[in-house]
């Protein structure tokens, strides 16, 4: 697991690669939750655009990035999310409780 | 279907053989030419009754996952995933949407997403066991 991130005027873009699952959705937790605490953005955007597999595991990433934004009052954004993951979030209402800009056909 | 085509995979319940499941039921999934929202569903579905393995039933140790797939007529996917481990008391509060005995980096959406992607799904499981999920999908036939 990879990612990178950058702030930019109270906006933290993280972004995701790879396929994530139950072996590697902790670590993704966790790193997005740190970098949430260390920059308290505004906004959060996870940027998909490099996800090419999401299941439920990738759900609970979603929850858990919401969560933390929640507690600091900010907004949270995903972005780039190709078919497959998009079908997962679908399919779990996760779309309905999160903003969702710019899915790739 | 006696020389129907199958393959039957064992493994041990460590996380990292979850891409290997899902990739290997894509593989041999290849040769009914589903199209790419099948495979991706039956990935979907593959990876959350593997993982359900490793994280439920067998929550303390490792233990053995069997995998199965078998073509049956009519374009239809065969998949059972079977584990010799603690098995499930509740199945049907198991299959209840956001339900989990999981921390919070679980969603409890597995069986929801299995459901959903899949054409037809069943569980059996006896508590001390272990549990087997046999599910189906129906793939279209392009023209």
């Amino acid at each position: 697991m990879h990612f990178t991130s950058f702030l930019d005027d109270g906006c933290l873009t993280v972004a995701l690669t790879g396929e994530i699952d139950h072996h590697c959705a902790k670590a993704y937790i966790q790193t997005i939750a740190a970098k949430i605490e260390a920059y308290t953005p505004e906004v959060c955007v996870l940027d998909f655009r490099e996800v090419s597999f999401v299941d439920s595991s990738g759900i609970a990433v979603v929850i858990n990035a919401l969560r933390n934004m929640t507690q600091i009052e900010g907004k949270l954004l995903l972005t780039g999310i190709s078919p497959q993951p998009m079908r997962v979030f679908r399919a779990s209402g996760i779309d309905k409780l999160v903003e969702i800009k710019e899915a790739v056909s | 279907m006696k020389f129907g085509n199958y393959m039957i995979l064992e493994f041990p319940s460590k996380s990292s053989n979850e891409a290997f499941a899902r990739s290997a039921v894509a593989c041999f999934a290849a040769q009914l030419d589903p199209t790419l929202e099948e495979l991706g569903d039956i990935r979907t579905a593959v990876s959350e009754a593997v993982t359900n393995c490793i994280v439920h039933a067998y929550p303390e140790q490792l233990g053995i996952i069997t995998l199965r797939c078998r073509i049956l007529k009519d374009n239809v996917l065969d998949i059972v995933v079977k584990d010799k481990g603690v098995g499930i008391s509740d199945v049907e509060q198991a299959r209840r949407p956001a339900y989990t005995t999981g921390g919070t980096d679980r969603s409890g959406m597995g069986f929801t997403i299995m459901e959903s992607f899949m054409t037809d799904l069943d569980i059996s499981s006896k508590p001390g066991k272990g549990t087997t999920v046999h599910m189906r999908r129906k793939l279209q036939r392009r023209q």
